[in-house]
């Protein structure tokens, strides 16, 4: 698996201290700041692993995330949703929904670092 | 073990009372002192003429004995028991009650409290988990934190840091504390402003919500031809109704309810679903009925029909929301005012108009809704009267579709960060909105 990914989130100071902390661990990382073509950009650029923010502009990650399984070759993307609300319901639609793995804000940093290696060893959801 | 038990309890505590010894008692009624003893601690059943014997002779009304509050502090009892006492003595339950009424009181006392206590955490975690303005407010908070959290470890865990990058995340540091401010700033203020905490002061209104929300909107003894006393059944037998106004108020939609039903049976609606599909038009033609009886009809359809959820609001013409069932994504307000921008009130304007509106939610991961909304008098018309209009909005979610344009409204202005809009009442308590 390569080491490329794709950051999907509309805050832009979160964006920075997420790139920097996975560029200094050897990701290749781009971003993408609204909901409304996420998808698009997933297709083109095609990344190894996806970080989708739940809460985005123009169109909720869990909407995304449908499209992305429902497209052949999205469908074993591995994707790490990100939440602001670390409901148990929200957990549970991520999860139907196919989210590889789940991560409530906020979260530390080794816990981004740990959930992205694991996705990338190819270890699959844990919640 | 029987009412009956009690009986003896409270004999004992009347002759004691009065002073008088259980042998004297005994003697009087003609039974020996050792049975008295027995009856007095409730091993033995008494009554009839022993009963009215011993009545006359303590000078009390024989009922007093046999019957009275007890019972009911018995049942009370039970039921506090029932309620997590692994180890309460149940057997001897009416000896408690007949010999320490007082604690008996005060323990049936504490579990009332208990449960209206439990009660008021459950309507303020509804709020929590409902009330957009919260919900809103937290998604701010959190972002800021989150932010900060992770920009300031970095700082800290990277001591090779380029100057450079540094005073970038300084500076990041600075913009989100100011947010994060700013944002537990406004949430104070907005908490300062919810003092309506009681679970006994939720509206009418909300009371009827919450019921008709546990129901899913559904009524299948309401879809039959409905028997005489149905609806007061359905009415007196919900806890969550616990308002006089609230009932009169859920009576009054259930009537609603089967008299729409009657009009458009189940079976019947499922039919031209069928053939037309989620088209309210279509199926207000086909039925015959007007397009408020098809949007309270679709409202009310069965989860099983697998038409997904569809919500439905209906204003008075002050614009006060008096029907309001809500569904994921389409958050109505809780407080205050609704959106102005929603098709529900411009229909007000263009009585009898049908409007078709697509809509999408301003705020961040909320959803795309295709509405169907029309303003219609209500009441009967009577030369020399004003009419009375009421409009309702039917909502159904959809999948966004990019090539569709969508007018862009809020909930409520205070949790709307759409900061080009010319219908703003007050500003966001979003810090965005700043």
């Amino acid at each position: 698996m390569g080491k490329r990914v794709l950051l999907i989130e509309d805050e832009p100071n979160i964006i920075e201290a997420i790139s920097f902390i996975l560029s200094r661990d050897g990701w290749e990382v781009d971003t993408h700041a609204n909901g409304t073509d996420a998808v698009d950009k997933v297709n083109r650029r095609q990344p190894d692993l996806v970080i989708l923010d739940v809460m985005l502009p123009g169109r909720s990650g869990f909407d995304i995330l449908k499209e992305l399984r429902a497209n052949a070759p999205t469908a074993g993307l591995p994707v790490l949703m990100l939440t602001a609300r670390g409901q148990t319901k929200d957990r549970e639609t991520a999860q139907a929904l196919g989210a590889s793995r789940f991560m409530t804000k906020p979260f530390s940093n080794a816990e981004v670092l740990e959930s992205v290696r694991a996705l990338a060893a190819g270890v699959q959801a844990q919640g | 073990m029987s009412r009956g038990a009690l009986t003896g309890s409270r004999i004992r505590e009347r002759r004691n009372m009065l002073g008088m010894r259980q042998a004297d008692l005994a003697r009087n009624v003609g039974i020996s002192a050792s049975y008295l003893n027995l009856i007095e601690h409730n091993r033995r059943r008494i009554g009839g003429k022993l009963l009215m014997d011993i009545a006359h002779t303590l000078d009390v009304e024989p009922a007093a004995l046999s019957e009275g509050a007890e019972a009911h502090l018995v049942a009370r009892l039970r039921e506090a028991a029932a309620d997590g006492g692994k180890r309460t003595e149940i057997d001897r339950v009416d000896e408690f009650a007949g010999r320490f009424p007082g604690w008996a009181e005060l323990v049936v006392d504490k579990q009332r409290r208990v449960t209206a206590l439990e009660r008021t955490v459950e309507v303020l975690t509804d709020r929590l988990t409902h009330d957009p303005f919260l919900s809103a407010a937290l998604h701010d908070i959190l972002t800021a934190v989150t932010s900060i959290r992770s920009t300031s470890s970095i700082l800290v865990e990277t001591p090779e840091l380029e100057p450079e990058w540094r005073s970038r995340f300084h500076r990041n540091i600075n913009e989100d504390s100011q947010r994060l401010s700013e944002a537990s700033r406004s949430l104070v203020t907005y908490l300062d402003g919810v003092d309506d905490i009681d679970a006994s002061s939720t509206s009418p209104q909300e009371e009827l919500e919450a019921f008709l929300g546990a129901f899913d909107f559904h009524f299948p003894e309401l879809e039959e031809p409905v028997e005489e006393g149905t609806i007061e059944n359905l009415v007196s037998g919900a806890d969550l109704l616990r308002s006089g106004s609230a009932r009169t108020l859920a009576a009054a939609h259930l009537y609603q309810y089967a008299e729409d039903a009657r009009r458009v049976p189940l079976a019947k609606l499922r039919g031209v679903l069928g053939t037309h599909g989620l088209e309210p038009a279509m199926l207000a033609g086909a039925l015959a009925v007007d397009l408020p009886t098809i949007f309270r009809r679709l409202a009310a359809l069965p989860r099983e029909m697998g038409y997904g959820p569809i919500g439905l609001v209906a204003c008075d013409a002050s614009g006060t929301l008096v029907f309001r069932k809500q569904i994921e994504g389409f958050p109505l307000p809780r407080f205050g005012a609704a959106c102005p921008l929603w098709p529900l009130f411009r229909s007000l304007s263009q009585p009898m108009m049908p409007l078709l509106m697509d809509l999408a939610q301003s705020g961040r991961g909320a959803g795309h809704f295709r509405t169907y909304s029309i303003a219609q008098p209500v009441g009967d018309l009577s030369f020399g009267k004003t009419m009375r209009f009421e409009a309702s909005m039917l909502v159904i979610p959809e999948e966004d579709a990019l090539e569709k344009s969508y007018d862009v409204v809020g909930v409520s202005c205070r949790i709307c960060p759409r900061s080009d809009c010319g219908a703003r009442r007050e500003p966001s308590i979003l810090a965005e909105g700043f």
